[in-house]
């Protein structure tokens, strides 16, 4: 079990190292001559007006929101997928009970509007 | 032949007692084996991304009533190698004003996301990187990696365009997760395990496919979203914000975006193929007769599995070239209303039909399974036509309150 993490960690390193070496080589091959107008921000040839890092409405927070609550208990269903076949028709059933709090919540959310763009 | 039945552990097995015979530790044995292994299948990969970049140019071609690419070698196959010269030695711009770190690790991680799902696909019985037993959360981790690089480029170019791609890959990333999510738990249920040697071991009878339909038409759909591409591909919209989150990218940093998303579409291809249609094997039982026990070979079933991959990426292309874009609050609410309720229905159905079903004979199983799934799909249209009536209706009928806005 443990090799196959250290397998994953090798796995992980080359994987970083493979894109930077093309990048390291275009850095040695290509032309480097910058100069102000090529560097500045392409925004189809109107100039920039003010900083790009504002604090921007994403309309979709609340979305966001349930999602968090959403993807968190949906990795406890894994567990009960995984036993199944051990546990009897009850198990099944006290699953869809955590499944049914899940669909409530989603009800509440749609109910309240919440699931509308704003 | 021990080497055409189980080439990786001929090969590891030769090189191990090479490296036991010039006296180095065990540990290190494993380590420098696993690196060899790992650049081997790495180098795969990327050599198909090559190959890949060809299939895409050709297919979109005939798609579009073109040729494609045909003057560089034989079909143009030589194409791919002369783009990437031309990217490598072009100029390398950075903007001023982005954040030189996360611009630089924004393609790196594009690239790294993918490569590091070949570690747990399985290319064949024998051929493969490693059989983890976590396997379906790892691909629900590595996949959201991807989505990291889109973000984190499109935040650090500093370009209003740029960002607003990288929000827009936040709203696809919030909506499609919980489908995909729960529905892989589907194939986990009917496999009983995470393992996708398993998953695959579990569908020599019968397809995973034909026992969940639906649960395959919603893990489609949902991968399309994940790799961002067209109905999904809010996040570059071309038409609407020029390139989104690569519009500062050039040279190599761009190409490596633009090979992490074809080899990231292949990829899914194949998960596609290992979690529904049984991967390297799924032939319904037929390799367990005399005659076809050539299937069984690693090398067969190595061609078996790209050759599904290749076919789910195909479908992937297809839906890519023929859907126009979706728009953004058409996309959330597709996902939230739609989506998820329903992968929601097809879970519970799947786990208690597993359960119920479970004493009947093979077939009565899958027959089981596949009416359940049918009519839940039929409610499902039935449900949506009736809704649709409903709208049709009050557009039609012009309000008081209409009339004044």
């Amino acid at each position: 079990m443990q090799t196959n993490w250290l397998y994953i960690g090798i796995f992980l390193v080359i994987g970083i190292i493979v894109p930077i070496v093309p990048l390291l080589f275009s850095r040695l091959v290509a032309p480097r001559k910058p100069n102000p107008i090529k560097q500045s921000t392409y925004e189809c040839g109107i100039e920039t007006v003010g900083d790009s890092w504002v604090q921007f409405k994403a309309q979709y927070y609340i979305y966001a929101l349930i999602f968090l609550v959403f993807d968190v208990e949906t990795v406890f269903l894994f567990p009960w997928a995984l036993s199944l076949k051990q546990f009897p028709l009850f198990v099944v059933l006290e699953g869809i009970l955590f499944i049914s709090i899940l669909v409530t919540g989603l009800v509440f959310a749609w109910r309240r509007g919440m699931l509308e763009w704003a | 032949m021990p080497f055409l039945n189980d080439p990786v552990n001929f090969i590891s097995g030769w090189m191990r007692s090479l490296l036991f015979g010039w006296g180095l530790p065990s540990g290190l044995v494993t380590v420098i084996i696993y690196f060899i292994g790992i650049t081997v299948l790495v180098m795969f990969a990327m050599v198909l991304d090559i190959f890949l970049v060809w299939v895409e140019r050709k297919v979109v071609a005939r798609f579009q009533d073109r040729l494609g690419p045909n003057r560089i070698g034989p079909f143009g196959l030589i194409q791919p190698f002369a783009d990437i010269i031309k990217l490598v030695i072009k100029e390398d711009i950075t903007p001023t004003g982005a954040d030189k770190l996360l611009f630089n690790l924004g393609p790196v991680l594009a690239i790294a996301s993918v490569i590091i799902l070949w570690a747990i696909l399985p290319i064949s019985s024998k051929i493969f990187g490693v059989d983890l037993n976590v396997a379906v959360l790892y691909l629900v981790a590595a996949g959201a990696l991807g989505t990291l690089s889109i973000i984190v480029g499109g935040w650090a170019s500093n370009n209003k365009y740029a960002l607003l791609g990288a929000f827009r890959m936040v709203a696809n990333m919030v909506s499609y997760e919980i489908p995909m999510v729960v529905v892989l738990l589907i194939p986990t249920i009917l496999a009983n395990s995470m393992s996708v040697q398993d998953i695959t071991q579990a569908q020599s009878g019968m397809w995973f496919a034909v026992l969940s339909p639906l649960a395959l038409l919603i893990f489609l759909i949902s991968a399309i979203a994940e790799l961002g591409r067209s109905p999904f591909d809010l996040n570059e919209a071309e038409s609407e914000i020029v390139a989104g989150f690569h519009i500062e990218y050039t040279g190599m940093k761009f190409g490596l975006f633009y090979a992490g998303e074809l080899l990231h579409a292949f990829t899914f291809g194949g998960f596609i193929a290992v979690l529904f249609f049984g991967g390297y094997g799924g032939f319904f039982g037929l390799e367990k007769l005399g005659i076809f026990s050539w299937l069984n070979n690693s090398f067969v079933q190595a061609v078996v599995f790209l050759a599904k991959a290749m076919f789910g990426y195909w479908v992937i292309m297809w839906i890519k070239y023929s859907m126009p874009r979706i728009r953004i609050d058409h996309m959330l609410t597709f996902n939230w209303k739609f989506l998820t309720p329903l992968s929601l229905v097809v879970l519970v159905n799947t786990a208690v039909l597993s359960k119920v079903l479970s004493g009947l004979p093979g077939w009565g199983y899958v027959l089981g399974m596949f009416l359940s799934n049918l009519i839940i799909g039929y409610i499902t249209v039935e449900i949506l036509r009736a809704y649709g009536r409903k709208q049709r209706k009050t557009e039609a009928i012009p309000s008081p309150q209409r009339l004044q806005n």
